[in-house]
Order: structure tokens, then C-alpha cells, then sequence
């Protein structure tokens, strides 16, 4: 169970073939941008078999999501939470851990802030709050992954099974919570209590862009400088690469363990709170923008960099605006982005499959 | 809530109880085929949606409820398919697939069933049950267990089938090495490749069967994500099963009970929103996972791809 190593490329470390060089970025380039027109020309197949106009719905969603002024900003807000999720994923990959209970995680931290952030605000300085909601919604994911890492430490269950499991559970809990305990007596449609616009997170400057994208951005390069530049990120991926080599290594390969899913956990439960302290104000009911999943095609994309994913996560953001835009305006439900995001993931493995073989038989 | 306990109530929860364990049983036993050949199957989900989706599609325009199963297998296989020929043959990450396959189908699904019948919703008529005599007359039991579509006592053959397979057959071996030791297998002159296809193809038929169960007899219409996680439950059934499909068979009930109880919780109108009650059979699955989640038994190769001669 192990994820593809980023490969070294030995041309890029040799300084002095520019040419070769400038050769591998335009791989580079190709193998990404390669699998992204090619699911974008498979999925408008499907469009067009469902008899809409493939060119018009592209158009329309990078029109709403990209070149317009208002979509733009919905779609750098966007990227907030989804920043966090990505970032949470990358520790987690990197590490050889499958931790796909995002969802589960988002939503929990997500009421956790919302739950907090509201009595906070009356009883402390309003940045202090926003601080305070942040790190309960942390810790409360982190407990919330608790049950899928001990598991995987100590007895070593699956944990792409336990994860998911627990999502479930954490969409239902996450509405309980919601329905019971931290319902809003003063309005009749089921949510928590909303935070006063003022006391969220401010928007920069005179946009409507939350700053939530700035925490975002610098969660996702804290990540990245982490996983690659320090003892701690090279122990995990050791873990990742080779666990067995870990224990000989005389690594503690359990307290590692349940050290990542404490991150990724953690990280998507930032994202939640994120989302709600920047954006949302509140949780409404059977709320569940399901982000975790869909994020995982811009990591893969991404080969697990920081900043490449930061450039996905842009893409997905554009796709989710745009795609909520064509949902209301064209009638192509959303779902339509599940099937592009998955198009994506398939066309890539294929690519990268395709250029190893390649690579293999120049070499011979 | 006087009748809870009433001899109409249990045989009607038992009853839902069969009709909830016939998809997991069948992704559970699907599943278990491809685990024990080396293939971790997370795109199961995905099959069945396939399975559902096109199941009701064929029993909705044909009129006949096994054309809908025939249909619903050929669904599943399809995506199966794909997965063969990505994770199988050359060999990519089976869990990436997996998850793609798991998305799309969910997306692609919703999408179809959008354009298709989101105006109208049309459902099908109840499956006529085939009634077993003199055992359907015993109280309680009778109607809760013998008054089920063929189908059902077929899958339940299917179990004891599996059973025969594994332990006296040869290609039942070939799985277990497959799963265990592909390169041994490889050297005793069996395709090792051609094995794990048969074993994935095998599961996408069966996932494919159980999400047409599930649309077309338990629910009786298609709805987007209709399966729920049932596939998941089925990755958890064969995980804990150990390679025995009485075990799956067991856990399927098991997890029927709490699925069948979730709805009769439901209909008897108890005081708890439906959020907690849909919490049961997942709870149950975490407790069985912490319980006995360290004798979960998986192959040696299992996620592995075979390529020969590497090590």
C-alpha cells in the first residue's frame, strides 16, 4: 500500500544542461495539463450524451468562476477550506496513510467552531475568539480520528476502512449536534447560532476574498517546507516509503502514526472552522459540501507539493464555483464535477503509467 | 407505541432485515473474491451504484424484474471492467482507481438519474415473493423469512456455493494463491493476471446484483447515492470474515438487523431524529472493528499489482 514516490528527475539536478532542463519543465507541464484537457474532452462527451452543449458549459463556468469579478472572489474564498483539506491530505499521503474521513472531520469541526465562536466573541476580545474556536475545532477532529489511528497503530486495521466509516458517523453526529444541542432557539429552520458578520474573519481589503485564504495559504507552504526540510517531515515519510525499514531505522512507527492522523485530522478540522468563522457564519442542517473527497484528485495532480497543489486547489475552486453557477443557470447538476474531478484522477494514473513505460524503454 | 413488540412488528423487522443483508451479503462476497486474489476494491461502491442505476433502468423500461438483476450485473461488470484493466493488468494504484471509479459512478449516476427521471421519480411495482410451503406458515418466522423474492434464496445458496469453491475447487485455490503468493502461482504455470480478472469481474457482477436488489426490491425506485455506503459495509464484511463466506452471511445479518431497525425505529415515530438512529449500523461496525479488527486476516499481496519477474 504504497503511493507513487514523487520521482527524482537526475536532468533537473544537473545545472549544466539548460536545454535539458527546460525539456523536463515542459514534461512536466504536458503530463499535467495533458490528463486535465483530456478529461475535460471525455467528460464533454458525456455533456453532449445527455444533449448539452459541452463548449457552453465549460464556457459558462469559467466565466462564473474565473473571469468574473464576483466569481473570482467566490472562487479565492473557496479556496480556503479547501487549502486546509489539501494540506491535511498532503501530510497524510506523504506518510503512507489513507486518512479519507475529511468529510467527517470538516463537519465536526466546522459545528465545533460554530458552536464556540458565538459565546466566545461575548466573553473574550474578538481576535482571541476567533483563535480559541480555531483550536477547539482542531482538537475536537483530532479526538474525532482518535479511534481510526489507534487501530491503525496498534492493531493495524485498515485505515482507509475505518476513515470512511467514520465520516459516516461524523455527518450523522455533526447533524445531531446541530438538530440537539447547539440549535438556535430563535430561528424554526434547524441551524446554530449565527456569528455577527463583524466578529468573522475580515475580508481583504474591499473584496468579499475572506483572509481565511491567507491562513490557508500559509497552512498548505507550513505543510510543504515541513514534509520536505525537516527531521520530523523525512521521519514520516520514511514511515510513508517503507514502515518496516522505519522500525529497523528505530523509528516509533505507532506514535508517528497516530501523530499524522492527529495532523490531517486537525488540518481538516481547521478547514471546517475556517469555513464557517470566514464564510458561513453558522451550520445549517444536513449541511455537507463533501470537499474531502474531491480534494484528493488536486493532491494526486499535485504530487503531493505544497505549492503545485495550491495552483489545484485554484482549479477545483473555479470548477465548484462555476459548477454551482451552471447547476442554477443551465441545469446540470453539480454532480457533474464529481464525474470531471474522477476523469481526471483515472486520466492521470494512465499518464503517468504511459510516461514510466516510456521512460523505461528509452532507458533499455 | 403499544405494538412494538407485536408478533406483525418482529416478523416485519426481521423480515427487513433480510431484505436489508441481501446487498451487503452480496458486495461482502464480491469483495471477499477479490481480496482473497490480491485486489483491494474500494471502487465497490461504485459498482453497485452502477448495479442499481441500471438495474432499475432495465426493469423500469423491460416490465421484468430479472431482466433488471441481469441488467444491474452487467453494470457493475462494466465498471469492473475498468478496474481489471487499470489495477490488474497494468497495474496502478488500486486505491486511487478505486476512489476514482467510487466519485465518478457516484456523479455519473445522479447525473443520468437527473435527466432521466428526477421529474417523474417512477418506481416499480412490488416484487412478487416466492412463498415457500408449510415453513412460511410458522408464526413470525414464516412470513420474516420465507416470503422472499427468489433472488434472495438464490444469494444464499451463492454462499455455500462460494464456500464449495473456495475449499475443493481448483480455481479456488488459484485465488487464495493469487492473493497470497501471485508469484508461486505464477510459477505453477497459472496466469496470474487472468485469475485476478476473473476475481474482479466476478466481484462487479455480484456488487452489480446487490445494488439492483437494492433499487428494484428493497426500495423499489432509484435515488441518487442510493447505496449509502453499503459497499463500504461490504469492504468491512470481507475484511472481518476471514476468507469464510458464512462469516460474510452472519455479518450481513448482523448489519440488516441494525439497518432494518433503523427503519422500523422510523415508522414506529420514536422520539430521536433519524441522525442518530442512521448512526446505528456504522456504530456497529466501529465496535466490531475495535473489537475484532485485529484477527481481521488480509492476503499477503493484497493491493499489490503482479508484474513479473520484479520483487
Amino acid at each position: 500500500m504504497s503511493i507513487d514516490t514523487p520521482t527524482v528527475n537526475a536532468t533537473a539536478l544537473d545545472p549544466t544542461s539548460a536545454a535539458a532542463a527546460r525539456r523536463d519543465i515542459l514534461h512536466k507541464l504536458l503530463m499535467t495539463l495533458g490528463p486535465i484537457l483530456a478529461a475535460l474532452v471525455i467528460a464533454g462527451c458525456i455533456l453532449l450524451a445527455v444533449g448539452v452543449d459541452p463548449l457552453a458549459y465549460y464556457g459558462y463556468v469559467l466565466e462564473k468562476g474565473l473571469f468574473s469579478p464576483l466569481g473570482i472572489q467566490q472562487t479565492l474564498t473557496r479556496m480556503a477550506p479547501l487549502l486546509f483539506l489539501a494540506a491535511g491530505l498532503i501530510v497524510a499521503f506523504r506518510a503512507g496513510t489513507w486518512n479519507l474521513g475529511g468529510d467527517g472531520q470538516f463537519l465536526l469541526g466546522a459545528v465545533t467552531a460554530a458552536a464556540s465562536a458565538p459565546v466566545f466573541v461575548q466573553l473574550m476580545p474578538a481576535w482571541l475568539a476567533l483563535i480559541g474556536s480555531f483550536l477547539i475545532a482542531a482538537v475536537v477532529a483530532m479526538i474525532w480520528s482518535l479511534v481510526p489511528a489507534l487501530l491503525r497503530a496498534y492493531q493495524g486495521v485498515n485505515e482507509i476502512i475505518t476513515t470512511l466509516m467514520m465520516t459516516f458517523l461524523g455527518t450523522s453526529l455533526a447533524n445531531v449536534l446541530v438538530k440537539l444541542v447547539f440549535r438556535d432557539p430563535g430561528t424554526t429552520v434547524p441551524q446554530t447560532r449565527t456569528l455577527p458578520v463583524e466578529d468573522r474573519l475580515p475580508r481583504l481589503f474591499d473584496t468579499t476574498i475572506t483572509s481565511g485564504l491567507l491562513l490557508g495559504l500559509a497552512a498548505i507552504i507550513i505543510v510543504h517546507l515541513v514534509m520536505t526540510r525537516t527531521a520530523f517531515g523525512l521521519k514520516l515519510r520514511i514511515v510513508g516509503a517503507n514502515p518496516r525499514a522505519a522500525i529497523h531505522a528505530g523509528l516509533g512507527v505507532p506514535g508517528l502514526t497516530i501523530a499524522v492522523f492527529a495532523i490531517s485530522a486537525g488540518l481538516a478540522g481547521l478547514a471546517g472552522a475556517v469555513d464557517i468563522i470566514g464564510v458561513q457564519g453558522n451550520v445549517r442542517a444536513d449541511w455537507n459540501p463533501a470537499y474531502g473527497l474531491a480534494v484528493i484528485p488536486a493532491v494526486f495532480l499535485a504530487r503531493m507539493n505544497g505549492f503545485a497543489a495550491i495552483g489545484f486547489v485554484f482549479l477545483l475552486s473555479v470548477l465548484s464555483i462555476g459548477g454551482e453557477s451552471a447547476a442554477r443557470r443551465l441545469g446540470v447538476p453539480n454532480h457533474f464535477t464529481l464525474v470531471l474531478v474522477s476523469i481526471v484522477l483515472i486520466v492521470l494514473a494512465l499518464a503517468e503509467y504511459v510516461d514510466h513505460r516510456y521512460n523505461q524503454s528509452r532507458k533499455a | 407505541m403499544t405494538g412494538l413488540f407485536s408478533e406483525v412488528f418482529l416478523s416485519a423487522l426481521m423480515f427487513g432485515a433480510v431484505t436489508a443483508a441481501i446487498p451487503l451479503l452480496l458486495a461482502g462476497l464480491g469483495e471477499q473474491m477479490s481480496e482473497k486474489a490480491g485486489v483491494l476494491n474500494i471502487g465497490i461502491e461504485g459498482m453497485m451504484l452502477a448495479g442499481a442505476y441500471l438495474g432499475f433502468v432495465g426493469a423500469f423500461y423491460s416490465g421484468s424484474l430479472w431482466l433488471g438483476f441481469l441488467t444491474g450485473a452487467a453494470g457493475g461488470v462494466v465498471v469492473a471492467l475498468i478496474m481489471a484493466l487499470l489495477c490488474v493488468r497494468i497495474g496502478l494504484n488500486q486505491i486511487v482507481i478505486g476512489i476514482a471509479l467510487t466519485l465518478g459512478l457516484e456523479g455519473l449516476t445522479a447525473l443520468l438519474h437527473h435527466f432521466q427521471f428526477s421529474r417523474s421519480y417512477p418506481r416499480l411495482p412490488a416484487a412478487d415473493a416466492t412463498v415457500i410451503p408449510l415453513l412460511s406458515d410458522i408464526p413470525v418466522f414464516g412470513p420474516a423469512f420465507f416470503k422472499h423474492h427468489l433472488i434472495v434464496y438464490l444469494a444464499l445458496a451463492l454462499v455455500f456455493a462460494m464456500g464449495y469453491l473456495y475449499r475443493h475447487t481448483q480455481l479456488g485455490l488459484n485465488l487464495q494463491a493469487a492473493g497470497d503468493k501471485p508469484a508461486a502461482l505464477d510459477v505453477a504455470g497459472i496466469d496470474v493476471i487472468k485469475t485476478r480478472t476473473i476475481a474482479v469481474l466476478t466481484t462487479g457482477a455480484l456488487a452489480g446484483l446487490g445494488g439492483a436488489y437494492l433499487a428494484n426490491v428493497g426500495a423499489g425506485l432509484f435515488i441518487p447515492f442510493i447505496s449509502n455506503g453499503a459497499g463500504f459495509l461490504g469492504i468491512v464484511l470481507a475484511m472481518l470474515a476471514r476468507g469464510r463466506p458464512v462469516w460474510v452471511l452472519f455479518g450481513a445479518l448482523l448489519f440488516g438487523v441494525c439497518l432494518s431497525l433503523t427503519t422500523a425505529m422510523q415508522v414506529a415515530g420514536i422520539n430521536i431524529p433519524t441522525d442518530v438512529i442512521q448512526m446505528l449500523p456504522f456504530l456497529a461496525v466501529m465496535i466490531m472493528l475495535v473489537l475484532f479488527g485485529r484477527r481481521a486476516s488480509l492476503p499477503a499481496a493484497l493491493g499489490i499489482p503482479y508484474e513479473r519477474g520484479t520483487r
